[in-house]
């Protein structure tokens, strides 16, 4: 009696389903108990690697909520590599579908600003651009400038304070935050990710330079809640561009 | 297939499954400490910290890369990105050694992030075979392979694990990573005798040997259960079987592993020293 790793497999994320026949113990009789070894490995090693990637979401939804949302992205959102400092990539767009967390409309954007700074941590080492590299550029040219930003880069926006909830549940003597829009701009100078609050106006041209889009083309499509000349001398001073062209 | 008689080149001394949390105590004072393992899947980002560490640390000791996600008994074909990822790490850290396991984690392309078991058949050695030729073929290296911790049996398995390990190493050249705990494990699940399995394992293919603690429960029959947790120290049954196998082998390279609820430096530095006392017995 051939037992399939598809077998396995289906018999291993489902608690109630029985164990495959020909799976048995040294007496020849069938392993149930044996069989749950794997059961509780799996789900437990995938729940506490998403326990250590979302540390934050987490303390928002209390330790109970989350391994019952863990059981039920894990099996719905298998690793598909065998990298977990990755896994839990579908976390935004599953908490936004996830109806036992809609009472905290905010959880999504936290996933996703934890998700950017596992990314940074694990980004490619990058050489940032001298701090004045762009006073070098002609005034006329500059318009068609365009930046490549470092690996590690990221904004993330959202319509509720991230920021200050971020900070709220990272640091004792935060403050409590204000419910309003938010951005940040995450960024690695070093080995560790640093978390900068920036505007709306600016994570969106953070998000057309990132394209390859030409400083021009991110300041027509913005209003004038962008001030460019701080959104650049943020991202120089984070060693976050690394060339000009 | 690759040259079998390739020299393992880890020491025949202590070495230790490397935390980030130890850092600054290895560096400091390593002790009888000869050489460190890290899990290949955690040095495959692009850069930051964990690979500028790592390269800091094959500056200062020998390097085991040992895999925990290339499901090389799967049933399916190897994940072609991952041996990719593999080949790369090998090919700029240029470790001491490679090994991964006799098991399978991937599945239709998930990944269980577990070491799961196969049964031990004529077609299962055809497969698995196959598949360490392409990882040393593909690597470039000779690679060793751990005997899993079994919780179960199939009923399909016609060979014993001895002989469908002794066979790999001669279709494929490739070493052996006796782990003695999961020997201790599987033995007492299985109800057989650890010492008749270490008197058929086929010892002078061994390039490293693993050492870890386990979990003891029961399963419904009230038959003991062990199993593989590498979150305690290493059980003195275990030891009097490492120096069972030591006596029998000659020195190996020992490593202490401990990988959750893992324990501050000076409670592996005690493990590694009771380590390199199990080494000076044979060491004459």
């Amino acid at each position: 009696m051939t037992v399939t790793q598809a077998q396995f497999r289906t018999a291993m994320l489902d608690p109630n389903a029985a164990v495959p026949p020909g799976i048995v113990n040294p007496d020849g009789a069938q392993a149930s108990k044996r069989f749950n070894v794997y059961r509780n490995n799996v789900a437990v090693s995938l729940s506490d690697a998403l326990e250590a990637a979302f540390p934050v979401v987490r303390k928002l939804v209390g330790d109970e909520f989350f391994r019952a949302m863990a059981g039920v992205y894990l099996r719905k959102h298998p690793p598909k590599s065998p990298l977990m400092m990755f896994y839990g990539d579908a976390m935004p767009q599953f908490l936004h579908r996830f109806e036992p967390a809609k009472s905290v409309p905010y959880l999504p954007d936290i996933a996703a600003m934890e998700l950017a700074l596992r990314l940074a941590y694990h980004a490619a080492d990058a050489t940032p651009a001298p701090p004045d590299a762009l006073g070098a550029i002609a005034p006329d040219a500059l318009m068609s400038t365009r930046l490549r930003l470092a690996p590690a880069v990221q904004a993330v926006n959202s319509e509720y304070p991230i920021h200050a909830i971020y900070r709220a549940n990272t640091q004792s003597d935060a403050p409590k935050p204000v419910m309003q829009a938010e951005a940040v701009l995450i960024s690695r100078p070093g080995f560790d990710p640093d978390i900068h609050p920036i505007n709306a106006a600016a994570a969106k041209a953070i998000s057309l330079l990132q394209k390859g889009q030409t400083l021009g083309e991110a300041i027509a499509t913005a209003d004038d809640t962008l001030d460019l000349g701080a959104v650049l001398g943020l991202l120089l001073a984070q060693g976050a561009i690394t060339e000009i062209y | 297939m690759l040259d079998a008689t390739h020299p393992d080149s880890l020491p025949a001394r202590p070495g230790v499954g490397y935390k980030p949390q130890h850092y600054t105590a290895i560096m400091a004072d390593p002790g009888p400490l000869g050489w460190l393992e890290v899990h290949a899947e955690n040095y495959m980002g692009d850069g930051g910290r964990p690979i500028a560490q790592l390269r800091h640390l094959a500056e200062r000791f020998p390097i085991s890369v040992h895999g925990v996600g290339l499901s090389i008994g799967a049933e399916g074909d190897l994940d072609k990105d991952h041996l990719a990822r593999l080949k790369h790490l090998v090919s700029w850290l240029n470790p001491a050694s490679f090994s991964e396991h006799l098991a399978w984690s991937t599945h239709d392309s998930h990944f269980f992030n577990d070491l799961l078991p196969l049964p031990y058949t004529p077609k299962t050695l055809d497969r698995v075979a196959a598949h360490i030729n392409e990882v040393q073929d593909t690597v470039g290296r000779r690679m060793l392979l751990e005997n899993p911790s079994s919780y179960l049996a199939f009923a399909e398995s016609t060979l014993s694990e001895t002989d469908f390990l002794r066979e790999l190493t001669q279709r494929t050249g490739c070493g052996l990573l006796l782990d003695v705990n999961n020997v201790f494990v599987s033995a007492t699940n299985l109800k057989t005798s650890p010492q008749a399995y270490i008197d058929d394992f086929p010892l002078e293919a061994v390039g490293e040997v693993h050492l870890g603690g386990h979990d003891e429960d029961e399963d419904e029959t009230g038959a003991p259960l062990l199993i593989d947790s590498h979150g305690k120290a290493v059980v003195d049954p275990v030891w009097a079987l490492l120096d069972y196998t030591l006596a029998k082998s000659g020195p190996k390279p020992l490593l202490i592993e401990w990988d959750t609820d893992v324990p501050e430096w000076p409670v592996l530095a005690e493990e590694i020293a009771r380590a390199d006392k199990a080494l000076s017995l044979v060491t004459a």
